[in-house]
Formats: structure tokens, sequence, C-alpha cells
């Protein structure tokens, strides 16, 4: 009887299988994606900071999302030195203009490019921020200048809400 | 013929089991058609945002939902507020935040990640202004009661004069559901106690089964997911099913036995 | 397993076989002479794999999101169920499993009862089931306490104290278990870290389990020693893999009704209320598969004496190889062992339901009798049916069958019929 039908029993199989792999990968997903960020991580987008007692020269760092922010008050020579720079002499080129919409303040993830480490303010060779982990420099406008990390501090989105508070997210 | 017989067996003994739940309370709950039961069972929107409505008005000066978030008003199977509607609702509320930069608690207006404000600051708080009893929270009420909704359902509308021979201490009330018959909750629903903006009459009946919603749905959240996710599972289990039976028939029709 | 000349064809396959033979095994596992009259209560044995693994895998995932802290535990499940991307179905299978778990187990037990899998050759597979079956109630048990509701935290209070029953030392060792003067923050902790060991322990006694398996091999339906490989048998796979799958996705679908539709039709719901040291709920009981064993607790007036019975009814189990006396394996050339079987279960059912209700009044009587023909059924019944019992006339082999009364009897017909 076997013998008669070969193809229709192949086919018997491979469909046999192929819809039990599919259910198979369908169980996977949920396993895989309970790992991903959950509802109440993903609600938490947005921080608002006071940045009233802020002084020029000074920088705060906040939390947001789990990571420092660094919120600076740049002095007119830091604003001057960050705009000044020619493209070409950047790793990673970016206007000062974008980084910062507002020329006084820099707002910026305080999070190295490189491995992840937290950068020190007002050290390095750039009189911005240095990295003590692997010795990245960076300048006055968050941009690496020196050193293994690839890019410049990532800037998040925020927006003034009035002159004394910024929301970050 | 052995074989169903063990089934039987089988079957009672589960069957019993869940007897046992609703074994200690006889009373006969009212019942009303529940728009979640059943294998597609979905929640009736308009009656979650009216629950919401009943609830705020009404449960939430004394039961806090610990569990929620005002987010969630506006999640996919839920009351689905538009999220304007939800950050308005959340906005309406003081929390209580901190320590600010001078290390002291601050109040700002609630946002969607904030979870639902709690009328009491602590369960001693809330027992201290209820007079000993504690209200307890809402958040799971319905999966935490022997008789689920219709319990909850038939407790809101269960208040009546004591019997003869039945005494109640002061801020104790007769209701014909409770465990017991002795409640400290006075009834909380009367009616037209909340004014409904689509124009449903606010009885006692429907406010009753807008807010058993919409306990439902805040201690069940993803239920209709899970509704529509089982069906697709079980169809896709039968299909499976038969597939692998004919194989298997095929396959041991190579030997000289029964499968 | 000694007894494969196994060889790789392709010269890699050699070389790593020579090494490390997990060809030599895995073509043992597809090889596996199994009777193949085997009927679909021999599939169990395959379900209850599956549910070890599905039990081992959502526990592993849930233990990522959840928090073994008094006062964490309860809001973190709630955390679970609604904020993890498929938390709730993930716990839902989890807490559905265990209740799956131990109706496969039942199953799995009462057809070795039936069908004499446990006499010789076969007794340390049953010790070693028997032993899974303790770990499986303490694992059960050890993760009931996790989400902290109150039937946790009650739950855990009455089994603990159990061991109070000890004279002398009792107290002190409630106190070591609780790691405080009550059940709190310390019992949690160190239940949780329990009941994530206590499965790969079943795990590896799963392997040692299938090991002694394989040495004598199946039992079957007609309880006879077998020949193997013969007409008699087939290999494990394709057949018995096949069959056992049809037998599991029938299974699950049974699961999947309960995580999708009813999901805590099994459960309680009093544990929905966050664990309250003060306030006793008013009907202890525990899950439905430990029903029994609660009854027979119960049933005994005295604290000592009753944790006793409770522990002897399990362990009486261990010694079943030698209660029973009979040399005929199947139930089915037994008459009367058949109807005593079928008592007993019906024994087992009854301490069931009388575990769930109050014990008082009728149902603390009919406890009282359904413990005492329980230990009846294994220390007076099965020793003096062994000697009594008139059997009916074996088969020699599954293909030929003797006529007379014999499970084979309708396949000889189909096949004689099949012939003509």
């Amino acid at each position: 009887m076997s013998d008669k039908k070969p193809k229709r029993r192949d086919f018997l199989f491979t469909a046999t299988t192929a819809v039990g792999a599919v259910g198979a990968a369908a169980v996977v997903w949920p396993m895989v994606d309970q790992m991903n960020p959950d509802a109440s991580v993903k609600a938490l987008a947005s921080t608002e900071v006071d940045v009233s007692s802020v002084k020029p020269g000074n920088t705060i760092t906040v939390l947001w999302r789990g990571k420092p922010v660094f919120i600076r008050r740049r002095t007119k020579e830091e604003i001057e030195e960050a705009r000044s720079v020619k493209m070409e002499e950047l790793i990673h080129p970016e206007k000062d203009e974008d980084r910062a919409k507002n020329p006084e303040w820099l707002v910026m993830v305080g999070v190295c490019t490189h491995l992840g480490c937290v950068p020190l303010n007002d050290k390095g060779d750039y009189n911005g921020w240095f990295c003590p982990c692997h010795g990245s420099h960076y300048d006055t406008s968050g941009r690496i200048r020196k050193g293994p990390a690839p890019w410049n501090m990532e800037v998040p989105k925020y927006e003034f809400v009035n002159a004394n508070t910024i929301k970050i997210g | 013929m052995k074989k169903l017989f063990k089934l039987i067996l089988i079957l009672s003994f589960f069957s019993l089991n869940f007897a046992q739940t609703f074994a200690a309370e006889k009373v006969e709950y009212l019942k009303t058609d529940w728009s979640f039961k059943g294998l597609f069972g979905k929640f009736d929107r308009a009656a979650l945002q009216r629950g919401y409505q009943v609830y705020t008005e009404v449960c939430a000066s004394c039961h806090s939902m610990k569990y929620l978030s005002y987010r969630n008003l506006s999640e996919e199977g839920g009351p689905e507020f538009s999220l304007a509607a939800a950050k308005a609702i959340a906005a309406s509320f003081e929390v209580t935040d901190g320590p600010n930069a001078d290390g002291e608690m601050f109040t700002r207006p609630g946002k969607l990640s904030d979870k639902f404000v709690m009328p009491y600051d602590n369960v001693k708080a809330a027992q201290a202004a209820n007079g000993g009893a504690y209200p307890p929270d809402m958040s799971v009420l319905v999966k935490a009661r022997g008789g689920g909704v219709d319990y909850i359902y038939s407790l809101l509308q269960g208040y009546e004069d004591p019997p003869s021979g039945v005494t109640l201490d002061d801020g104790v009330y007769y209701n014909k559901y409770m465990y017991g018959n002795k409640i400290r909750m006075a009834a909380p629903l009367s009616d037209g106690i909340v004014d409904y903006g689509d124009g449903t009459n606010a009885s006692v009946e429907q406010m009753s089964k807008d807010v058993t919603t919409f306990l439902m749905w805040a201690a069940e959240p993803h239920l209709e997911a899970r509704h529509q996710m089982g069906f697709k599972a079980i169809v896709y289990l039968i299909i499976l099913t038969i597939l692998v039976y004919f194989s298997m028939k095929k396959i041991w029709s190579r030997v000289e036995s029964e499968v | 397993m000694s007894d494969h000349d196994y060889k790789p064809k392709s010269k890699v396959g050699q070389w790593f076989n020579d090494r490390l033979p997990l060809l030599t095994l895995a073509n043992h596992l597809t090889d596996y002479p199994t009777p193949k009259n085997l009927n679909y209560w021999w599939t169990f044995g395959g379900i209850l794999t599956f549910c070890l693994i599905t039990q081992i895998i959502t526990g592993l995932t849930l233990a990522m999101h959840y928090i073994a802290h008094a006062d964490m535990a309860f809001e973190s499940v709630e955390h679970i169920m609604r904020d993890v991307n498929y938390g709730w179905l993930i716990r839902y299978i989890h807490a559905n499993g265990a209740s799956m778990f131990f109706l496969a187990v039942y199953i799995h037990i009462f057809r070795s009862l039936f069908y004499g899998s446990y006499k010789s050759p076969r007794e340390i597979i049953w010790i070693l089931g028997i032993i899974i079956y303790l770990l499986m109630m303490a694992a059960a048990f050890m993760g009931y306490v996790l989400p902290w509701g109150q039937m946790s935290f009650w739950g855990a209070t009455v089994i603990t104290n159990l061991f109070s029953a000890i004279p002398l030392v009792g107290e002190g060792i409630v106190t070591w278990l609780w790691g405080g003067y009550s059940v709190d923050n310390p019992t949690l902790t160190r239940f949780f870290t329990l009941h994530y060991l206590i499965p790969f322990l079943i795990l590896g006694l799963v392997v040692l389990h299938i090991w002694a398996l394989h040495v004598p091999g199946n039992n079957n339906p007609v309880g006879i020693d077998i020949k193997k490989p013969s007409k008699d048998t087939v290999p494990f796979h394709p057949y018995i893999v096949i069959k056992d799958g049809f037998a599991l996705l029938m299974f699950m679908i049974v699961f999947a009704f309960f995580v999708f539709y009813t999901p805590n039709i099994l459960g309680h719901a009093d544990n929905y209320i966050e664990a309250n040291p003060m306030v006793t709920p008013a009907h202890i009981v525990p899950e439905w598969y430990l029903l029994p064993f609660y009854a027979i607790l119960r049933s005994v007036p005295d604290k000592l004496l009753g944790v006793v019975a409770m522990l002897s009814a399990i362990l009486i189990l261990a010694a079943l190889p030698w209660l029973d006396t009979s040399k005929i394996r199947s139930a089915v050339f037994r008459p009367l062992y058949k109807q005593f079987y079928w008592i007993l279960v019906a024994d087992v059912l009854i301490l069931g339901y009388v575990g769930a209700m109050p014990a008082e009044g009728l149902y603390l009587l009919i406890a009282r009798v359904a413990t005492a023909y329980y230990f009846l059924h294994f220390l007076v019944i099965l020793p003096v049916l062994g000697f009594k019992e008139r059997t009916l006339p074996v088969p020699l082999s599954i293909t030929e069958p003797i006529l007379g009364g014999s499970p084979s009897l309708a396949a000889a017909r189909h096949r004689e019929s099949k012939i003509k």
C-alpha cells in the first residue's frame, strides 16, 4: 500500500514536520521577547529637570533611563571654542550648532561611546570630558577628539518646557 | 467501556475539585451577561470607561488600586481612552515625587507612568480612617474572591435591612451576599450617584455591572490577548494533531499491530 | 547499553564517537526495541518529560523577573502578569503546568500499578520514580509559596509545622526551616533557592529512571518478558516517537485550554490576597494534587501519628515490589487484583475529595475509612492476593498469544481475519 503512493506519503510527513516546526518557532518567541524592556520600563520615557540653579561653567548630572545625562551651562569661551573647530579635525564631524540648539546649554548622555563608562567633567586635553577607562578625550561640545571612542557623546531628545525646566525624552 | 469509566472517574475528580471553591458559599449570585466570557470574550469598552468613572468617583475614596498605572487606561484591550485623555486623567491627580535637590518631597501633576494614586498612605492609615477595617486593594480583587465577578456584582446590589433577630453594631451593614452577611462598607452605590457622560442611566444595577467589568479588566488586563491567542493556539494544535495522527497511521501500517 | 556494536559511517563521526560515544547513545535511543503492543497509558512517560522541560524553561524565564523578598514578591508577580512581555502567558503556563505535571504523573503511577511495572526486574525504576514524585511534591509546595499570597503563607506555615510533630527536636527543626520565629523573608528566599534547585535534581533522576528502564526494557500490557529485538518489538524511532507525539499533542490541547481559558480554576482565590501573618483564610486547602495525603493527615487525631501516616502513605509505595507477592505482572490476567485496583483508584479519589472538604462530621468518618482501606490494600490485600488468586493463563509472546481472555485476543482475531 505504501509503495503505491510514495509521493503522498512524503507530502504528509513533510507537512507534519513543517507545521510542527512553525509551532515550535512560535513558542520560542515569547521566551525571547520576555527579556526585552517591559511596558513599565518603556513608559518611563521622560524626565523633567529644573536647571535654574546651575551657574555658567557648571555641570549637573541627572538620571534618565538609568543613564547619567550631563547638563552643562557653558561659558562664552567654551561655546566659542566648540564652534570654532574645523570639521576636518573631528573624528565624528558634527556641528556644535546642531548639538546645542541653545548654545548656553549642552545636554547629552554622559556615557563614553567606547565601552560605556562615565567620563569625568573638566578633564582631558580639550577642556571637556575625559574617560578614565580607556583614555578618550571629548571637547566642550562633547565630541570625541582623541582616544578609542568612535563617536561623539549622544544628544538625547529634549526640550525646554520653560526657561528653567528641561524635559529629557 | 472501561476507558469511558476511567475518563468519567478522572473528570469527576476534577469537577469535584472545582466545586470546592464554591462549596463554602451556598448563596446563588445574581447573574448578568458578561461580554468577556467565552472563547472570544472581549471587554465592552464603554462599560470599562463608565466603570472607571464609578471607580474614581466612588470606590477610589477608600480603595486603592496600587498595581495599575495611568498608562494602562490607554493601552490596548483596556478602556482604551485616547492618549490625550489618559494624560489628562493622570494630570488631574497630585503625585508625591522626590526627593528634589534640596532633599524634600514635593507634589506634581501625575504622568502616564505613575501608579494610581492611593487614598491612604499605608494600611494602618486606611484602617484608622475606616473604623479598623481595611478597604482591600482592588487591583486583583475579582481574582481574590471565590465567586469572582458574579460575587462582586451581587455584593454591590446585596444590601438590605437585616432580618429580625440580627442586630448590627455601629458601622456594620447587612449584605445578603457577604460571607457571614455582615459588612463594614456602607452601600457604596445609589441611583444617580455618578453622572455618565454617554447618557447611560446610572442605576445601581448598571453601575455595578460597569464597575465590575472595570475590576475584571484591572485584574486581567491581558484577557483579550489571552482569548485571541488561545483560540489560535488550540486551532493550531488540533491541525497538528490531525496531521500527526495520519502520519502515525501510515508509519504503523508497516508493522502488524494496532496503534 | 553495551549491547551495541554501532559504528558511525563517517570518519569524523568515528573519530568523535571513539572519544565520546554520543552517537552510540543516539543510536541506542532511536533503535531501542520497544514492545509493539504498548497502549496510550504508556505515552505518559514522554508527556512527563515534556512537562518537566516546560516547567524548567518557563521557570527560568519567570526567575528573571521575580523578586524573592517578602515585601516585593507579590508585587513582582503582578509586574510579571501586567508589564513583562508575555509574562502572563509564561506564568499561567508555569502555574497550570504544575497541575498538568501531577495529572500526568498520577496516570503514570496508576498505569504502573495496573500493569505491575514495578515488579522484578524493574524495582529500581520504580523506587527512582517514587523519589522523583517526592521531589515533585517538594518543588510544587515551595513554588506555591513564592507568589506570597495568603495560601502561600499559610500553606507554608501549616506544612513546615508538620515537622514540629517530631518529638524533642521538632520545634528546633521548624525554627531552623523558617530561619526565624515564623514564616517570613528568610523562609521565602530559601524556598526560592530550593525551588530553583529541585527541578535539576529531578532532571538527573529522570536520566537514571530512563537508564534503569533501558536495561530490562519496557513492561507491556501483557506483562510478559519478551525477546529484544524480535517480532514483538518495534524500534523507538519512528514508531514510539510518533505515537508519543500524538498523545502529547492531545495532552497539550487540554493544557492550552486551562492556560488560555480557565487559568485560575486550579488555584485558590485567596492566593490573590497578599500574605498577611495576622489573618488566616477561612478554609485552607492545599493544591488538588496533594489533597489525598492531606486527607490522610487530618484523619488521624494525633499530631505525630498523623504526620507518620501521611509520610507512610507515600513511602509504602517504595516497598510495593515486595508487598505484591504475585508472579503475574499485568492485571489483565489477575481478575481479583483488577477489582481491587479499581477500588484503590476510587479510594484515592475519595481521599482527594474529602481532603478538600472541612474535616468534620461525615467527611471525617469517610476520610478515616478511606485511609484505613488505603493501608489495608498495600499491607494486607496485596500480599495475600499473590498466594490466593487464581490467575488466567498468560500468553508466551505478544505475537503468539494463547487464546483465552487476553487483550491480544482481539488483535489475534483481527490478524486471523486479515490472513483469510
